[in-house]
């Protein structure tokens, strides 16, 4: 007599501890292994882009705030990129250098939560406090510069909200010194751990080419030994000014692309966002950094699409300008959105327990798969 | 302490109660002070403070806690199997609480005088799985149900390398009663299992070596017991939410946990028995220096969970600092690695016993 067997259907989320926010996983399983994953999204849809077209264009910064929560900077960055191409406008040097001082702390800021809630998934709780305690002295510089400690609103189209404050430049110099051993301590804690390497090294392999077709992008992409990397292929503001490496997947741990490259990656960054950091802080000119914030933002008719390197990959806004104070239509290129794609090819075959560690390894905010 | 009762009162009953309250008053006490600690040992770990407010550091919160817990509603899904489901905390409380009954706290305070004392403790702890699955099963959830599998297997499995290193201690003392085995270990530290034992003899630097293996596979075995990281995996809470107690609310739930903090006394009072002389002083009693043969016992105790307390700390330090295996290497681990070992640990100390 056969046995009668069937799959099971697993609910994970949206109200899960590691769904990180409100993300449904639909897990088909035989046991505990893995015979199909189909996320859910839109528990989190704020409708920004059609918020967007209500907006005159300095109002929607704010908005893009709200995206990628972890990467707020980024978010600005990347919209006054777009509206200042529509407007044609160039920005004075000081305000170039301390968007690129910014966003590269706002990427250690990141990084560190992604580090940290991914060994939170597989059970190591005490790094991720670790690491906050170290984001927590950079959004102590953020909340110096412009007041605010998640949600900025600091990159204005043309300019910045505020200058940097007198004691920036000392403090972020303190926090570079600080945070490099740091990292060491994180790679003997975590990193190198037998027991991480376990449980991510051979795990959820993302090959290239898979990469590619689903649009992998970011530190996801890297993961898999591409060195793609915006900041340096299709640099923006001042970026081909700074001297830095690009991490890539070497599959020191396991296979090229696993979960264990894909976090890896993620550290090495750190390393080079704090090379960035540490070449623009003592080339600051001196300067206004609003004066070139117009008075009154009314681009001409035509379109423009900006990208930047967020931490989590190619962020694009395409923006139509009808000729008006709003604008005709937003779109938003999310990395996390496109990322998250690929899970269900990455979990197939893996135990429910690996489902977690590949989805923290590829790092996605709901705020921005959303939107 | 159950025979002097005995003869003080001439009941059973009353006797027997005032025997089994005694370890649990203990057991209750041990427990609100060791999630105190647990909290304050991963706040300090992880940079924090930890309870602050509730008395100095924090040491009421405990209290407080049972108390929130105990106003709590009890809350019963509509879809459970009520019977199962009320029975289950019950059960796993038993089992751990039972398991106290042949641990020798001090020379006097002993529940049960059985012969196969480390026997009956690996036996009854046995329950707990039944609690476990109940639990799982009866909660009709499927967080619950896979916990419960997980938890099953891996408590299982881990039985075995336990008892198998149970055993080798067994055929060095030749004798199954915790009692006796600690009572062989007396005067002296050098005289603890763990450095070979209290024959001084040739064979106690030959027994060195292999005393430390049984040891280290013996706590590994016990920290998957008692389902602690790096092997928590049935309650692994950010895959399966909470494991099998996901649906548990109140008290209910705190009898889990109750269970879970009295089964690490449980299996940390057992591999202090049996490799680190149980209630024995490391160097003489004070007692008996001052010639007070009272005080001794009282001594014994102190050591006694002095011991038990300092395996628990350790069972809570590996917690905070590794992450968790996955189900299969959990059982890689045991099977390939820790099963072999102590077998030929086993057949090994069996040699030198003989020789």
């Amino acid at each position: 007599m056969a046995l009668k067997t069937d799959t099971m259907i697993l609910n994970m989320g949206p109200q899960h501890p590691s769904t990180h926010g409100v993300l449904r996983l639909e897990l088909e399983i035989e046991g505990e292994l893995i015979r199909n994953v189909t996320p859910h999204i839109g528990y989190l849809h704020r409708c920004f882009e059609k918020h967007a077209e209500a907006m005159t264009y300095p109002q929607i910064v704010p908005y893009t705030d709200r995206m990628d929560y972890l990467a707020s900077m980024g978010n600005n960055f990347g919209y006054a990129i777009a509206v200042e191409k529509l407007l044609g406008i160039k920005v004075p040097e000081r305000v170039e250098y301390i968007r690129v001082i910014m966003a590269e702390l706002q990427r250690i800021a990141s990084h560190l939560v992604a580090l940290g809630t991914n060994g939170l998934d597989i059970g190591a709780f005490t790094p991720f406090l670790y690491l906050f305690r170290d984001r927590e002295k950079i959004l102590s510089l953020f909340e110096m510069t412009c007041g605010a400690r998640l949600l900025y609103n600091y990159i204005w189209v043309g300019g910045l909200s505020h200058d940097i404050h007198p004691d920036f430049p000392r403090l972020t110099k303190e926090f570079i010194n600080y945070f490099r051993p740091t990292i060491t301590e994180l790679n003997n804690l975590l990193t190198f751990n037998k027991i991480f390497i376990e449980r991510t090294a051979n795990i959820g392999i993302l090959p290239v080419d898979t990469a590619i077709n689903y649009g992998v992008s970011g530190p996801s992409l890297r993961g898999s030994g591409i060195a793609f990397d915006l900041r340096r292929d299709d640099p923006y503001s001042i970026y081909d000014r700074f001297d830095f490496d690009i991490a890539v997947g070497k599959g020191i741990a396991g296979t090229v692309g696993d979960c264990w490259d894909r976090y890896y990656v993620r550290v090495l960054e750190m390393e080079q966002s704090l090379r960035i950091i540490e070449q623009a802080i003592d080339r600051i000119p001196e300067g206004d950094v609003q004066s070139a914030i117009p008075k009154r933002i009314k681009p001409p008719k035509g379109t423009a699409y900006a990208r930047v390197e967020n931490p989590r990959g190619e962020l694009g806004y395409f923006i139509i300008s009808n000729g008006g104070v709003t604008p005709f239509r937003v779109k938003v290129r999310g990395p996390s959105f496109v990322n998250l794609e690929v899970l269900g090819e990455l979990c197939k075959g893996h135990l429910v327990a690996d489902v977690i560690a590949i989805l923290g390894s590829i790092d996605i905010v709901l705020g921005e798969v959303d939107r | 302490m159950y025979q002097f009762l005995y003869n003080l009162t001439g009941n059973v009953i009353i006797a027997g109660t005032i025997t089994a309250a005694v370890p649990l008053t203990v057991l209750l006490l041990y427990a609100l002070f060791a999630i105190w600690l647990e909290r304050k040992v991963s706040a300090h770990m992880q940079d924090r403070l930890g309870p602050m407010r509730t008395g100095w550091h924090g040491w009421l919160q405990t209290i407080a806690d049972m108390i929130k817990m105990i106003q709590k509603e009890d809350i019963t899904a509509s879809d459970v199997d009520k019977k199962l489901f009320n029975i289950a905390p019950v059960l796993v409380f038993t089992g751990s609480f039972a398991a106290f009954a042949a641990i020798p706290f001090s020379s006097r305070l002993l529940g049960s005088e059985v012969e196969v004392g480390i026997f009956y403790i690996l036996a009854i702890s046995s329950l707990v799985v039944a609690g476990i699955l109940m639990a799982g099963w009866s909660s009709n959830n499927k967080y619950s149900l896979l916990g419960a599998m997980r938890s099953v297997a891996q408590i299982i499995s881990y039985e075995i390398p336990t008892a198998l290193v149970v055993l080798s201690m067994v055929m060095l003392s030749g004798t199954l009663s915790l009692d006796k085995i600690s009572q062989m270990q007396t005067a002296y530290f050098w005289n603890w299992n763990i450095l070979g034992g209290p024959a001084f003899t040739w064979t106690k630097l030959l027994l060195f070596p292999f005393m430390i293996v049984g040891f280290i596979i013996i706590y590994i075995s016990t920290l998957a017991e008692v389902n602690r990281t790096p092997f928590d995996i049935p309650e692994a809470e950010s895959e399966l939410v909470a494991g099998y107690f996901t649906e548990y609310a109140g008290m209910k739930w705190g009898i889990f946990m109750l269970a879970e903090y009295a089964n690490m006394l449980a299996v940390s009072a057992v591999v202090a028995t049996l490799f680190f002389g149980g209630y024995q002083s490391p160097f003489g009693y004070l007692g008996n220096t001052l010639g007070l043969a009272w005080l001794v016992p009282f001594e014994q105790g102190f050591w006694f969970l002095a011991k038990g307390i300092i395996f628990v700390f350790v069972q809570m330090w590996l917690r905070w600092t590794l992450p968790r295996l996955r189900v299969d290497q959990l059982m890689t681990v045991c099977w390939k690695y820790l099963i072999p070992y102590a077998l030929v640990n086993l057949i090994i100390i069996g040699i030198i016993t003989l020789l």
